[in-house]
């Protein structure tokens, strides 16, 4: 308490110096005056009696130095002192202070951000319970690493293993619902009922699916996500009990997800129903495909060893069930691997990027540090001679290093805040909705502990390298009359040359990111260029679903979709409605195996694309028509089974020969699915932006009528402004239609997956491409600044025997472009090496595109040249009768 | 701060507050002189060390200091005992006093086995 009540005291001291001083100067003042009388009194003359006074106290200034220390705390007044003197020394070369902190801070939040991204991906365990138990199990084949099972293998897998202590699946579901505005379709998930027990999450409100729940097909219960409770109930705790209609069918709502649950595998699903198997259809069938699963291990079981039990169970059904399980074996990975999946790498890989860059920063700042510590030798010197010890002016340094660390760190605090809010906007919210966990990054105590870590280090490096280079024994000394020593000028020698060689380094860096950059930026140009074989623009596109339990007979589907086309042909500003199963650069699949007639047939699968369009589908979407004819209106069932190809199947399967008449078939070509090729249409981009176009089969949809289908329609005017009254329209014919994801086809290009994996990775490539090449110029400009203050004698000296201005800023200049050319050279024989690397990532472009490298030369010599003019400038005008006497 | 210092300034402060309770507000000069005479001139003090100590004592509360003049009329700044000063002189010549009897007592029996 005491002790405390001193600490305070003392800290207070630190601000009433002045106060101080007089107070024990009057106190030693009347101290040795009372000494002197009596002295005078015993005998002594006053100044005998003096000096005896001063030698009992021990000396007056080292009483006052004792009082003093005692009067604050010595550590935080140096410290005080030190801060001020840096801040000071700071606002003098406020040039250096400010590229030097904003490179500091450029790598700081960069770093950080990245990081937040790791930290939230990879480090962050899955919000379940006991996420590290946690499996997903599915099937593999030869070309899919993890695919769905069948409802019969699901049931094997879970009766045979003797690794999970539960093994749950689930599917994606869309659900019809009656909303105020009409049918909506919204997405749920159906899921075995001990899916939720498994992950360990528990409703927040209402109950889990009861154990044996989906056995009974008549128990309809459904559990709400937090999301569909908030937005279609209100948040209200009296949902419990309701009934609400899925698709026609009544569930009675008895839970609700905690807001906090998340299943990145679908993450918008609204509903979750309890799955129940049919004893016919699909779920009898071991080769329709359609669950994933989940598993918890039990206790003390390893994933490797769950892998060999599930792999032998797999290899059983294999050898039991040829015909329909053969190739397939099981796959068990961490659910985590699974969720995280393909941003793993991708992570890793901009953290190593992000990590370069910080080490950039750090080098450069370095260098600036040096160039510095040049101006300051002299300071130095004299400090040193006045008294000062190593350990003394190394603690400036120290202080002068933390203080420019701070405030840079403060900075790229609020820099990574920023860049990462700008990263997760560039992410499109289907993204978001596959990658819940990104929800968590933000600046929390790892980090921030992460960049308290990297603070660290950049001090020991900021403080590490004036002490090195301004070590007292080699300053002392020689400085003060001016000139190095011997030494000094081979240590200054092998900075410049360190340096030398890390500005090279970093431009070939800068090189390498700029090309990379280019390469991805033309990519993607390519990619929203290539040729779709139709017009892409003035297309409107949404998705139709008609309730099943109303249009139930395939007369009705076809009368119900006629009517929707019709309605919306009589739009004005709408020139043609067409269907189809499938959009075009969806990137979804639907194939079919299909066999043609009256060739031999090895039983291998022809796998083809498989859609099913109304007649004027083709011509609503400008695609040519290259032989034969289009569908015709009312060419139903009651018609010959009719088939359109695309070219790739024609010119594969058709080599020389004319595909029109042929006939087509399923692969046991039974009588029913016998269609005859009427028509050869140009290659419809029906795969993704960069895929090449596969072997595609059109059947008319009245043939093959089903309840879904994807409405295109060509608008007169643009048509993101014609999707509302598209989409009243459809309701008016039947407020039962469900209508959704109504967009336009340039939009879904834009936003395709394919694109937006190229857009992203040119604008991450090109982020960290624009910051390598500022970190570039920033390290060019420190090592010419450094050489220029390095070399002012010999520049006086030449200047002084007639050397010109402009031959003093060409060698400068030279000393910049040979630094220059090296870094461009080594730089673009690895971006040659970097681009074959980045091949898989790039559409229509060479990896050796030479416009692209002619470009990213220029550009960086071009920057280059600016860097190392400042110096040289400075280098130019230097009076040289003041640079032989300033020695 | 090393350990010696540390013993020897806990022994100062313990004079410093014992003389000042016994003498009243006292200076500085003062305090110096009666802790020598106290001491029989056994105690050669080194005035200087004697201030550091009141600015201590001063931090911590013990003491509190006023200017006044001195009985030659100096100018001088005196020391008086604060309440706090006087609980903490009871407790510290306590402990003084049993650590001086438990070693007197130790060494009075080693002593006494020798």
């Amino acid at each position: 308490m005491r002790r405390l009540r001193a600490l305070v005291v003392r800290f207070a001291g630190m601000f009433g110096a002045d106060r101080r001083e007089r107070e024990i100067g009057d106190e030693l003042e009347s101290h040795v005056q009372m000494h002197v009388d009596e002295g005078v009194r015993a005998g002594m003359t006053p100044e005998e009696a003096r000096r005896d006074a001063i030698l009992r106290l021990g000396g007056l200034e080292k009483v006052r130095q004792a009082y003093r220390e005692r009067g604050t705390i010595p550590f935080f007044e140096t410290l005080g002192q030190d801060l001020r003197f840096a801040m000071r020394q700071l606002r003098k070369s406020t040039g250096f202070a400010v590229t030097a902190v904003l490179t500091l801070a450029l790598g700081f939040s960069a770093s950080v951000a990245i990081f937040a991204f790791v930290d939230a991906a990879l480090l962050k365990p899955l919000p379940y319970q006991n996420p590290a138990t946690l499996m997903d199990v599915a099937i593999k084949t030869a070309d899919y690493p993890r695919a769905a099972m069948s409802y019969l293998t699901y049931a094997d897998f879970k009766r045979m293993n003797h690794s999970f202590r539960s093994l749950d699946v689930y599917t994606g579901i869309g659900y019809l619902l009656t909303t105020a505005s009409g049918a909506e379709q919204v997405p749920g998930e159906s899921v075995t009922d001990g899916f939720f027990r498994t992950l360990g999450i528990a409703p927040v409100l209402g109950r889990d699916f009861h154990s044996g729940e989906g056995l009974a097909k008549e128990s309809h219960s459904v559990i709400l996500s937090y999301g569909a409770w908030q937005r279609r109930y209100g948040g209200r705790s009296d949902v419990i009990g309701q009934v609400v209609s899925l698709s026609g069918t009544p569930y009675t709502i008895v839970g609700v997800m905690p807001a906090s649950f998340e299943f990145a595998p679908r993450n918008d699903a609204e509903f979750w129903t309890p799955f129940y198997a049919e004893s016919t259809g699909c779920d009898a069938r071991r080769s329709c495909h359609y669950l994933l699963g989940v598993g918890r291990l039990k206790d003390g079981v390893t994933q490797m060893e769950a892998r060999a039990d599930m792999s032998t169970i797999a290899a059983r059904l294999e050898a039991q069930y040829p015909s329909s399980n053969r190739g397939e074996g099981a796959a068990v990975v961490p659910l985590a691997e699974v969720i995280v999946g393909d941003a793993r790498p991708i992570l890793l890989i901009l953290l190593g990027g992000a990590g370069l860059l910080l080490m950039i920063a750090c080098v450069n700042v370095s260098s600036l540090l040096l160039v510095r510590s040049e101006s300051r030798k002299r300071e130095i010197a004299v400090r040193g001679a006045l008294g000062a010890s190593p350990a003394r002016l190394n603690r400036q340094f120290v202080t002068e290093g933390v203080v420019l660390v701070l405030v840079s760190a403060m900075l790229g605090l609020a820099g990574a805040y920023g860049a990462s809010r700008v990263m997760l906007g560039l992410i499109s919210k289907e993204m978001m909705t596959r990658m819940p966990y990104l929800n968590g990054v933000g600046l929390n105590l790892r980090v921030l502990g992460f960049a308290a870590l990297v603070a660290v280090f950049a001090t020991v490096i900021f403080s590490l390298t004036p002490i090195l280079r301004l070590s007292l024994s080699e300053v002392r000394g020689s400085e003060i009359q001016g000139g190095l020593s011997g030494a000094g000028r081979a240590s200054s020698v092998l900075w410049r040359r360190l340096g030398a060689n890390l500005v090279i380094v970093e431009l070939a860096i800068a090189v390498v990111l700029l090309v990379g950059a280019g390469l991805l930026g033309k990519s993607l140009y390519r990619l929203l260029h290539v040729d779709l074989k139709f017009e892409p623009d003035h297309l409107a596109t949404m998705q139709i679903a008609l309730p099943e339990a109303v249009y139930s007979k395939p007369e009705q589907i076809v009368a119900g979709r006629r009517a929707i086309a019709a309605r919306l042909a009589a739009l004005p500003g709408v020139v043609s409605v067409g269907s189809t199963s499938m959009l075009p650069v969806s990137e979804n699949v639907n194939v079919d195996w299909i066999r043609f007639v009256g060739r031999p047939y090895d039983g291998k699968h022809i796998e083809v694309n498989e859609r099913e369009i109304s007649a004027n589908y083709f011509s609503t979407l400008n695609a040519g028509l290259l032989r034969g004819r289009q569908f015709k209106e009312g060419e139903d069932s009651t018609k010959p089974l009719v088939a359109i190809v695309n070219q790739a199947l024609a010119k594969r399967y058709f080599p020389g020969q004319d595909p029109i008449g042929q006939r087509v078939g399923d692969p046991s070509l039974s009588p029913g699915s016998l269609k005859q090729i009427v028509g050869v249409v140009d290659d419809v981009h029906e795969s993704s932006l960069d895929a090449a176009i596969g072997p595609t089969i059109y059947v008319p949809f009245e043939q093959e009528p089903g309840t879904y289908a994807e409405m295109v329609v060509r608008t007169s005017q643009p048509a993101e402004a014609m999707l509302p009254t598209l989409v009243s329209s459809v309701r008016q014919v039947d407020r039962r239609i469900g209508v959704s994801d109504e967009s336009t086809m340039m939009l879904s290009i834009h936003e395709s997956p394919t694109a937006y994996f190229h857009r992203s990775s040119a604008w991450l490539v090109g982020g960290f491409a624009v910051l390598a090449l500022l970190m570039g110029s920033v390290g060019l400009y420190g090592v010419i600044a450094y050489s220029v203050s390095q070399r002012t004698r010999e520049i006086g000296v030449r200047m002084a025997l007639g050397a010109q201005r402009i031959s003093v800023l060409q060698l400068i200049l030279k000393e910049g472009s040979r630094l220059t050319v090296w870094g461009i050279g080594t730089g673009v024989v690895c971006s040659l090496g970097a681009g074959a690397l980045l091949r898989s990532m790039l559409f229509g472009v060479k990896p050796w595109d030479l416009a692209t490298l002619a470009g990213v030369a220029f550009v960086l010599a071009l920057v280059s040249m600016l860097a190392s003019y400042l110096p040289a400038r400075r280098a130019a005008s230097v009076n040289p009768v003041e640079a032989l006497r300033a020695e | 701060v090393g350990d010696k210092s540390d013993v020897w300034q806990g022994t100062l402060a313990l004079m410093v507050l014992k003389t000042i309770e016994t003498m009243g507000p006292l200076h500085g000069y003062g305090i110096a002189r009666r802790i020598e005479q106290t001491s029989g001139d056994l105690l050669s003090l080194n005035y200087g060390t004697l201030y550091p100590a009141l600015l201590k004592l001063e931090q911590e509360g013990s003491i509190s200091a006023e200017w006044g003049f001195s009985e030659n009329n100096r100018k001088a700044k005196f020391y008086s005992l604060t309440s706090a000063g006087r609980r903490e002189l009871a407790k510290a010549a306590e402990n003084w006093e049993q650590t001086t009897a438990i070693l007197a007592r130790f060494l009075a029996s080693t002593g006494g086995a020798a």
